[in-house]
């Protein structure tokens, strides 16, 4: 099965991350595909490298940085969304002006097509949000 | 082979309280250019995003409740509204914006967008989808 | 089409389950997870309109949320199963599609 996960809420705030991620574990475990992780909504504030959690508790960005890197993950965040909500890479920075770019490894920008995409490519949608 | 998929957006929470509303409807509007099957459900405090004469301006915020008119012109015209929802809210069709689309099959007779369904056929038309996108 | 109905607010926060129930046809799932898992006590306010429904429509909570609030070892509605996040994942795939009430 080739999943698409949609992940509509940001770290902590929400279970929502936390439990597309268990979801996307235990998957990749079955022997499944993750065919894309697209953040929309609030869910993009997942891609900031710029997070303190306490040391004691789970780093939910490098948590996903993390399992991007161990099984080539492709995590999208939605540009529109992220310029409402100040994520930004390098070229989005230079693009809009700004003094810096705060996106984690693991993640890229990209726009709305790719959750579309996923939907039509993917043999399941599912959404995790609020 | 074909890869045209039913796709259905639903929608269950009222405009400007908080941003799903706006920013589902951007989804659907760059969603259109794949030339899917689209339906949009509005259900529950979804009915409030259809509704005429918003004005939002006396809360700062951008009325964007024009954007659904061009529906339409994006081929989208599968709009489905429920009755229980519309009713519990003391609402009825005549509260909300009239969208309609150009058949051009009909010589671009213009026809409505919008379909008043009971909750019964929403279930039905649900169970049809292949993709199904809350937010 | 066999449909997955995932619900993962309260019903006492929320309608979501309540319109869950309302459009989930029979032969279609329901699992309650995060803070939906608080339905599947038996017991609750929910308790009757849920039962009402499981004649048709297969009901399943997951464990991990049940424990993480306290109500591992609480009475859950007659014909509840429990998963675990293996047990999602194979009511996603044995499903025709998911559909998220939020």
């Amino acid at each position: 099965m080739k999943f698409g996960i949609l992940i509509n809420e940001g770290p902590y705030q929400h279970q929502a991350s936390d439990s597309a991620y268990k979801f996307i574990e235990a998957a990749l475990e079955a022997g499944h595909e993750i065919f894309r992780v697209f953040f929309y909504h609030d869910g993009v504030n997942n891609s900031t490298r710029y997070t303190v959690p306490p040391q004691d508790d789970r780093n939910i960005q490098v948590r996903w940085s993390e399992l991007a890197a161990k099984h080539d993950l492709d995590l999208v965040v939605c540009i529109a969304a992220a310029q409402r909500r100040g994520i930004l890479d390098e070229n989005e920075a230079k693009r809009q002006g700004k003094d810096g770019d705060n996106i984690a490894p693991g993640f890229r920008i990209s726009g709305l097509g790719q959750l579309i995409e996923a939907g039509i490519q993917a043999d399941r949608l599912v959404t995790f949000g609020d | 082979m074909s890869d045209v998929k039913k796709f259905l957006y639903v929608n269950r929470k009222q405009p400007y309280g908080t941003i799903y509303a706006l920013e589902s409807l951007e989804v659907v509007l760059i969603g259109a250019a794949f030339e899917q099957d689209v339906s949009l459900a509005f259900v529950d405090d979804g009915v409030y995003q259809l509704t005429k004469g918003q004005d939002p301006s006396g809360i700062g915020m951008k009325n964007f409740s024009p954007t659904y008119t061009a529906l339409g012109d994006y081929d989208i015209n599968k709009i489905y509204v429920e009755k229980e929802s519309l009713e519990a809210r003391g609402l009825t069709i005549d509260d909300l914006q009239h969208l309609t689309w150009e058949d051009e099959d009909e010589d671009w007779a213009e026809k409505d967008s919008i379909r008043v369904v009971s909750a019964s056929e929403m279930a039905e038309i649900m169970d049809q989808q292949d993709v199904v996108l809350s937010f | 089409m066999a449909i997955l109905h995932t619900v993962n607010k309260s019903p006492f926060e929320r309608d979501a389950l309540e319109s869950c129930l309302k459009h989930a046809l029979a032969g279609s799932s329901v699992l309650l997870f995060e803070d939906g898992v608080a339905a599947a006590v038996d017991g609750t306010a929910y308790a009757d309109q849920i039962k009402g429904v499981m004649e048709n429509v297969s009901l399943f909570v997951l464990g991990e949320d049940l424990k993480a609030r306290g109500l591992g070892e609480h009475k859950l509605i007659d014909g509840i199963t429990v998963v675990d996040y293996k047990g999602f994942v194979e009511l996603a795939a044995k499903n025709d599609s998911v559909q998220s009430w939020l």
